[in-house]
């Protein structure tokens, strides 16, 4: 098993991600992603000057759309989709968090 | 409001993120039309609801906008690449805002304020707009509320986000920053630019430090800031109650906090756990953008006057700086200014009645009309009272200088009479006339009023002041 990441860490990241973990869960998420990490450092090894980074698999860029409007959804199927919604608006818990 | 400097000592440190909405027509990755004030959630679809299985494709007028406000700021424009910011809140019904990160598609640039400080721009890149919460209950804070409701008509209107380098000291060149950048934002039409409608948004990150120091302290972000005045003060107290801090041998803590405007003081934002942990990656359902040399070329070509290269015309050709023509320009009127330049006027003439006289707009008064009474004025044939006066029958009216001054019976008075009444003046006030001679400038002013008296302020007082000094030097 590789020293990569700390069960620790991978706690912090599944804390973020929102995910629960159990003790077996994040020993094997922990050793998996070690993995992932000796890949990483195998090619970190590798004398890449001059080599682009590549930002995408696909060999494509400038992919846009025009500016045009075109219809939105009709509001109240939107709305009939959400748990609870008042005034024409999604109605969600408490946020704990910044304030916007 | 108390804008004071610092105390002695303390140097201000200020670095500007402001955020910018496009004016498009559509959102940044969806076709749903780009519109403030809209009734709540009508501007929605699939992509800015986040809903499962929809994809995002971007809008090419907006990577046009964000390219265009890039060059107006002299960054380099640079392939760049979308980048998913991950956190939790119901603003962002996805769990991410998509941004861009490492790769911004505008590098580094520079803002030249009207006094010709020069403000670095760290990056100016593209992301989404979040929706918008309003919290129900309580005190209206987040921290009282009961529930919150959301809009996402404003989630995924596409933004600019313009990020400054640490290098303002004073409130005023903050202050001017952000009037120079709205200027520039409506100059070139990328946004309507509108802070009260939250169209320009900015965050302050305010530090202080010992004068003649080179290190960056723990900084505070000031957000809700709704006004360039409120930005101002805000700034200030936030100073303020850094070098208390450490003068009480304590410091701040980097945080974010809010303006209350009505109390006119910063408090702290209740800041979440991991707060700056957003574990970016790059946006795979997105392409990356790859500008070509040919169109940045083409954006360059295109670009309309921005305030900096017309308060330099306007400058040059009145024979001034530029600071001293920066409210001119910032009120449209550089055309005007140029065009009575242009039909002989002078600088100094043209530009003093822009400010002082003409803030309201210029009416019916046409270039050659003002380059005509401006002359007039200078020649010493209208008062600068009378000028003003002129000036506004013009503005209200139209016409000629020459024919309006004659209708108000401003006739330029012969200088060989002034001479008489000034000679008089002198010969019944032997006693005042002493303390002129002996350099007494507070009685100048008795002298000059008592001519204007005599001539029902027809008088030049700049003609009245050379022939007092004359008639002082050869007594
Ligand atoms: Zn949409």
């Amino acid at each position: 098993m590789s020293n990569r990441i700390s069960t620790d860490e991978v706690a912090h990241v599944a804390r973020l991600a929102r995910l629960q973990l159990t003790q077996g869960e994040l020993e094997r998420f922990t050793e998996q992603l070690g993995d992932v990490l000796e890949h990483a450092a195998d090619i970190e090894a590798l004398d890449l000057d001059g080599v682009t980074p590549m930002a995408h698999p696909l060999p494509l860029a400038n992919v846009a759309r025009p500016d045009t409007v075109r219809p939105s959804l009709d509001r109240d199927e939107v709305l009939s989709q959400a748990p609870a919604v008042e005034d024409g608006r999604f109605k969600v818990p408490k946020i704990l968090g910044e304030e916007l | 409001m108390s804008e004071s400097d610092l105390p002695e000592g303390w140097e201000l440190v200020v670095g500007l993120e402001v955020h910018v909405e496009l004016a498009t027509n559509t959102k940044l990755f969806c076709s749903c039309p780009n519109m403030f004030g809209d009734e709540a959630n009508t501007n929605v679809c699939p992509t800015c609801l986040g809903l499962p299985g929809s994809l995002p494709v971007v809008n090419e007028q907006a990577v046009h906008f964000a390219m265009v406000l890039g060059r107006a700021l002299g960054c380099t424009v640079q392939p760049s690449v979308f980048a998913r910011k991950n956190y939790f809140y119901p603003d962002m019904p996805k769990d991410y805002q998509v941004s861009q990160y490492d790769l911004p598609t505008n590098g580094e640039g520079a803002l030249e304020l009207p006094d010709g400080y020069v403000v670095g721009i760290e990056r100016a890149h593209i992301e989404e707009d979040t929706g918008k919460s309003t919290h129900v209950g309580g005190d209206g804070r987040i921290s009282g509320a009961d529930y919150s409701l959301v809009d996402y008509n404003r989630a995924g209107v596409p933004l600019v986000e313009v990020v400054s380098r640490p290098n303002m000291h004073t409130i005023e060149h903050a202050k001017a920053y952000v009037s120079e950048l709205r200027d520039i934002l409506l100059a070139t039409g990328v946004s309507d630019a509108k802070m009260e409608e939250g169209s320009m948004r900015v965050d302050a990150n305010v530090s202080v430090r010992p004068t003649g120091s080179t290190e960056l302290r723990t900084r505070c972000e000031i957000k809700n800031v709704n006004s360039i005045r409120s930005m101002g003060r805000a700034i200030d107290y936030e100073a303020h109650r850094h070098i208390d801090l450490y003068n009480n041998n304590d410091a701040p803590r980097q945080e974010t906090r809010h303006w209350d405007e009505a109390n006119g003081r910063t408090r702290p934002g209740r800041s979440k756990e991991d707060a700056d942990d957003y574990r970016y990656f790059a946006e795979p359902d997105l392409l990356p953008l790859d500008p070509t040399a040919a169109e940045i070329a083409a954006i360059d070509e295109a670009m309309p006057a921005l305030p900096q290269q017309r308060r330099r015309a306007l400058a040059e050709a009145a024979g001034l700086v530029p600071a001293d023509v920066a409210l001119v320009v910032e009120r449209n009127q550089d055309e005007l200014a140029l065009a009575a330049l242009a039909a002989g006027a002078g600088g100094a003439g043209v530009v003093k009645h822009l400010i002082n006289n003409l803030a309201d707009g210029a009416g019916q008064l046409t270039p050659e009309a003002f380059a005509g009474l401006v002359s007039m004025e200078t020649r010493g044939d209208l008062s600068s009272t009378q000028a003003k006066t002129v000036l506004a029958e013009l503005v209200a009216n139209g016409g000629q200088p020459a024919d309006v001054a004659a209708g108000l019976g401003f006739e330029a008075m012969d200088t060989s009479e002034l001479e008489i009444l000034v000679d008089g003046l002198i010969a019944d006030n032997p006693d005042e006339w002493g303390r002129f001679c002996e350099g007494d400038k507070k009685i100048q002013g008795f002298f000059v009023g008592q001519i204007m008296k005599a001539t029902k302020g027809q008088a030049d007082g700049k003609v009245v002041n050379q022939l007092l000094a004359s008639r002082a030097s050869s007594s």
